[in-house]
């Protein structure tokens, strides 16, 4: 019989995954494991399949092949198991518009199985200034504003694993910022592992440990943003990704 | 079921009633159709009485049906504008990330159906009392029996529309406004279904809906507790609760290996 769990040092292992939608393949063979207590990014342009592999990461999407495990349970048999310890934030995918931000926290942290939730959305509401508009309908809110509490969502559980596709998308300057501290703080605090896919350099090499460069399905590359910038004989994160996206550089 | 999925499925009926309470030309519009349609028929089963002899006999014969009617199409209907509210939102990318499992989705959407059902209905119910010197509750404890069928079926059906949104997106949205209309000529509502051609009562009697009408008649005519007629409905409404619940599973699986969840509501 299979093991369905197990332990190790890595928060999210990943096997030979493959993901294919009518003939085409959108996720080649890839593999990767991200330590627990790390910041891992997935970097690469649209249609690189970060999207698609972090549905997969979820159980959101069930691969054509390959295996998942995160917090050492295997996401493609028992998801239920890790799902309340992990969370997710995505600015692309939306909450009950017609709720308030207030009851789509506490929906959610009831989904959950939050502890203390009426102290945790009034923390993360301080946190995340949430407070002038919490009580106000989500559909009213601005772009920026449905980031951070799609933010507060994904943090409600203190979630061991977080996973965020461009978790500071429509922020300004100052605001993405604030996010940025937020998430290295909340990282320190909890050791808790996070993996982000995004296009936002500065963003990469600010939170991330370690960067795993997808170009059409595959990983091309992985390592520090140092490393790789060094790799690639640039200056910054932004020409390696320029390299990668137009495969004019190989490492 | 454990206390953890009881919670998520009563998380997920709160998350409803937030929805109905945030707005009250929603509650208005639960009752105004099955109020609207009581009020037409109370006319029509006024005007009826004074020439019909079948009618006269048993004057609420038609208003009971169009109000049991009604159950069963707001039943089906509580299940499926639900589930739409989660594609509208484009909601269930989060819902299914979450330890929400798509079973206890199924089984929220007919707690919020069943407290929809109460409002809508249970505001013709009571105003036909005044209005026509009518009550629904005249039926005695049959009443429950034909409540509790009419509710599965339409739940039943309601868990198989929102099955084929689920599988072809929002393009089938309207069967959740018409498909229950094809029950309704072979379903005896307002006539015995021996009034129907031979060829269609096969698919009379495959439905629950009938024994209940015919259960109907029984006791407002022959003043007898149908039985034969409610075991019946009891036996296939268990068959189509299990294939509906099997459908949404089966599908809600295809949606995740097509990837469906990602896009559906876009």
């Amino acid at each position: 019989m299979e093991l369905r769990t197990r332990t190790g040092h890595y928060a999210i292992e990943v096997s030979g995954l493959n993901k294919r939608f009518d003939e085409v393949d959108v996720v080649k063979n890839i593999s990767f494991e991200v330590e627990h207590g790390r910041t891992y990014a997935l970097l690469g342009a649209n249609g690189a399949g970060k999207t698609t592999t972090l549905a997969m990461l979820l159980g959101l999407l069930i691969p054509t092949s390959g295996r998942i495990f995160v917090l050492g349970v295997d996401m493609l048999r028992d998801r239920y198991r890790a799902l309340p310890r992990m969370n997710y934030a995505s600015p692309y995918v939306d909450l009950p518009q017609r709720l308030t931000v207030r009851q789509n926290l506490k929906v959610y942290g009831r989904l959950y199985g939050a502890s203390k939730l009426a102290q945790r959305i009034d923390e993360l509401a301080a946190q995340l200034d949430l407070e002038d508009f919490i009580d106000r309908s989500y559909r009213n809110m601005s772009s920026g504003q449905k980031t951070r509490v799609a933010l507060a969502k994904a943090l409600l559980n203190k979630p061991e694993v977080l996973l965020m596709d461009e978790p500071t998308a429509s922020l300004d300057p100052d605001t993405a910022d604030r996010i940025r501290t937020y998430l290295e703080d909340y990282q320190r605090a909890t050791r808790a592992t996070l993996l982000l896919a995004s296009h936002n350099m500065l963003e990469v090499e600010r939170l991330c440990d370690k960067v795993l460069m997808m170009r059409a399905g595959r990983i091309v590359d992985r390592g520090t943003p140092r490393e790789l910038v060094t790799r690639y004989g640039r200056n910054t994160m932004e020409e390696v990704f320029l390299d990668v996206a137009r495969n004019e550089a190989v490492a | 079921m454990n206390s953890g999925s009881l919670a998520r499925i009563g998380t997920m009926v709160l998350r409803y009633t937030y929805l109905l309470r945030s707005s009250w030309p929603r509650i208005l519009e639960l009752a105004y159709w099955p109020t609207v349609q009581m009020i037409l028929w109370g006319f029509i089963t006024r005007f009826f009485t004074g020439h019909s002899d079948w009618v006269a006999q048993a004057s609420g014969v038609l208003l009971s049906g169009v109000l049991l009617w009604d159950i069963l199409f707001r039943a089906q209907l509580g299940v499926t504008l639900a589930f739409f509210e989660e594609l509208y939102s484009r909601n269930l990318g989060h819902l299914f990330v979450s330890p929400l499992r798509p079973s206890e989705l199924v089984l929220s959407l007919i707690g919020i159906s069943l407290i929809r059902t109460v409002i809508g209905v249970g505001t013709a119910v009571l105003l036909a009392i005044p209005l026509y010197h009518f009550s629904l509750f005249s039926l005695g404890l049959p009443l429950i029996a034909f409540f509790a069928n009419l509710l599965a079926l339409g739940w039943a059906l309601g868990i198989i529309i929102s099955a084929l949104v689920l599988r072809y997106g929002l393009g089938a949205e309207s069967l959740a406004w018409v498909a229950i209309f094809a029950l309704a000529p072979v379903s005896g509502i307002y006539y015995p279904i021996d009034t129907l051609p031979s060829w269609l009562l096969p698919i009379s009697y495959a439905l629950p809906s009938t024994y209940v009408f015919e259960g109907m008649r029984a006791v407002m005519f022959e003043h007898r507790f149908p039985a034969d007629l409610l075991s019946y409905a009891i036996a296939l409404n268990a068959v189509y609760i299990s294939i509906s619940i099997w459908l949404f599973l089966i599908l809600f699986r295809r949606a995740r290996r097509d990837g469906s969840l990602l896009h559906i509501g876009e």
